[in-house]
């Protein structure tokens, strides 16, 4: 419980943060695919002979996330289209490989997640990545956001846009692929996009959208870990629908607050 | 400070753009003086587009753009400042004038604080625009004139060499569109810049562009003051500009 505790402070800022982006720049489907893509990524490193698929997932999940960002830029379909290209071959790949070895069961925990069972290995990963997105935030955030808000705007003041966009793709995989074992594969766009939605309902600017988004994920992981401790229910879910209560309370307050 | 006119410009010389086997633009040449309005018009799929990204260095062109300043001295290319069009903004994003001035400008995360510099440096940016009082609203609640005046500008900080407007007039109500223009042109006085627009609205256009260039046939068709360009066959035909004379008439000359 202790260290499933400690999952849950890494995990959410972590989400909290990187979702601000991921809304700004209407990734969720994006991050859905990510996550879907874990099965095809275990897949993958079972016929190779993994015993643990970590590595695998993440490669698959950074090429999917460098595929279908340059698809998008290449072609004139909608990313919506794109997206769902890509994420249903590879779930359908994934699970027919899976499923073909005869036991799909003992994968199924990544679809809801396990965050009771996390190691201090996991949460050692867990906080260097954490580390490094919070560099990155630190360093690039401000030409990811010149590029969310206009891309012709943020070419024009020398930013390197496809840099950009190829850059936080490949991170919003490695981000996915970390969390998805404790977070699960449902419920990881949840995670990741509830948080930044509902402090945009109420934020007047960046500071507020982060710091909200980050006090909100952090709150309802706390929230949602005890709660599925004494409940018994599946620790991503319960977070979760913890979030969405935020959500709708925010989305409540957003008329009042329009300004 | 006034430069003599003529001197001090951006001249683009023989530009040409190439995509695939397509030849998009091609043999275009504009000299855009200080302290003037270039308009930019064409229709839609003529190359304006094209031209502005290709003086943006966004797209590879052959030929040259140079800027000589007062003292004919050439400054090789011009430092740019781009108003982009309202349309494709994210207006849901909790971002605030500061944030956006702030983003472009410093290397503080500005999620985290806003130097005084920053600060300092935005407000009298927006003072300049008449737009001061808007510094700490969201993007997203700021009118079409409003949010053009702030991206106007952010596209004058710092002051560049020339400044393109590109679009400015989409969506913006008639008060609006005076208030934009009223507040180009004591810039473009101020601070002497070479202003190219491109725009639709040739209304407008004729209203306050010292100089307009006809954008057909891949390249610059005609150069002139609005009065020269408004009345050539060419323009009047492309933009059946006639049809507009001749209701006029039907009117009785009404205005």
């Amino acid at each position: 419980m202790k260290n499933a505790l400690l999952g849950v402070l890494l995990v959410t800022p972590l989400f909290g943060l990187l979702g601000t982006m991921v809304v700004n720049n209407r990734m969720a489907f994006f991050s859905d695919a990510l996550g879907h893509s874990a099965l095809t990524g275990i897949a993958i490193g079972v016929i190779v002979g993994m015993g643990n698929p970590q590595w695998s997932m993440l490669v698959f999940s950074v090429l999917l996330a460098l595929g279908i960002t340059a698809v998008k830029n290449a072609n004139a379909a909608s990313t919506d289209t794109i997206i769902g290209v890509f994420s249903s071959t590879a779930v359908a790949l994934g699970i027919a490989i899976l499923s073909m070895r005869g036991g799909f069961n003992k994968y199924a925990v990544y679809l809801i997640g396990d965050l009771l069972s996390i190691s201090a290995t996991d949460l050692i990963l867990l906080a260097v990545v954490l580390v490094v997105v919070l560099a990155l935030w630190v360093t690039v955030f401000n030409r990811l956001l010149v590029v969310s808000l206009n891309r012709p705007l943020a070419s024009s003041r020398g930013i390197n846009v496809l840099l950009y966009e190829y850059l936080f793709a490949v991170l919003m995989a490695v981000v996915v692929t970390i969390s998805i074992r404790w977070v699960g594969i449902l419920v990881i766009s949840s995670l990741l996009v509830l948080p930044a939605a509902a402090a945009r309902n109420v934020a007047g600017n960046m500071r507020q959208y982060h710091v909200y988004s980050v006090a909100i994920a952090i709150v309802s992981g706390l929230s949602g870990l005890i709660i599925s401790y004494y409940w018994g229910t599946a620790t991503g879910a319960t977070i979760i629908l913890v979030t969405a209560l935020f959500f709708f309370g925010t989305l409540g307050l957003r008329r009042r607050l329009a300004r | 400070m006034k430069h003599t006119q003529g001197l001090c410009s951006t001249t683009i010389s023989d530009l040409g753009v190439r995509l695939g086997n397509s030849e998009i633009l091609k043999g275009v040449d504009l000299d855009v003086h200080c302290g003037e309005i270039t308009a930019v018009v064409g229709t839609n799929g003529a190359g304006k587009s094209t031209l502005l990204k290709a003086i943006l260095g966004e797209i590879p062109h052959t030929g040259s753009i140079a800027f000589a300043d007062a003292d004919s001295q050439r400054l090789g290319m011009p430092t740019v400042g781009y108003v982009p069009q309202k349309l494709d903004f994210d207006y849901g994003s909790p971002t605030s004038v500061l944030d956006l001035f702030a983003a472009v400008r410093s290397n503080i995360p500005v999620w985290l604080r806003h130097s005084q510099r920053t600060r300092q440096e935005t407000r009298e940016g927006l003072v300049r625009v008449h737009a001061e009082h808007l510094m700490n609203r969201r993007l997203g609640s700021l009118s079409g004139g409003e949010l053009q005046r702030v991206l106007l500008a952010l596209a004058l900080t710092p002051v560049p060499d020339l400044l393109l407007l590109d679009e400015p007039v989409s969506g913006m109500d008639r008060n609006g569109l005076r208030l934009f223009y009223e507040t180009v042109s004591e810039l473009k006085e101020d601070f002497d810049l070479s202003i190219i627009l491109v725009s639709h609205d040739l209304d407008l256009v004729a209203h306050h562009a010292d100089r307009v260039a006809f954008v057909n046939g891949q390249t610059i068709e005609l150069c002139g003051t609005p009065a020269d360009v408004f009345t050539d066959p060419r323009v009047v035909d492309t933009f059946a500009l006639g049809l507009f004379t001749h209701l006029r008439a039907d009117a009785g000359g009404i205005n």
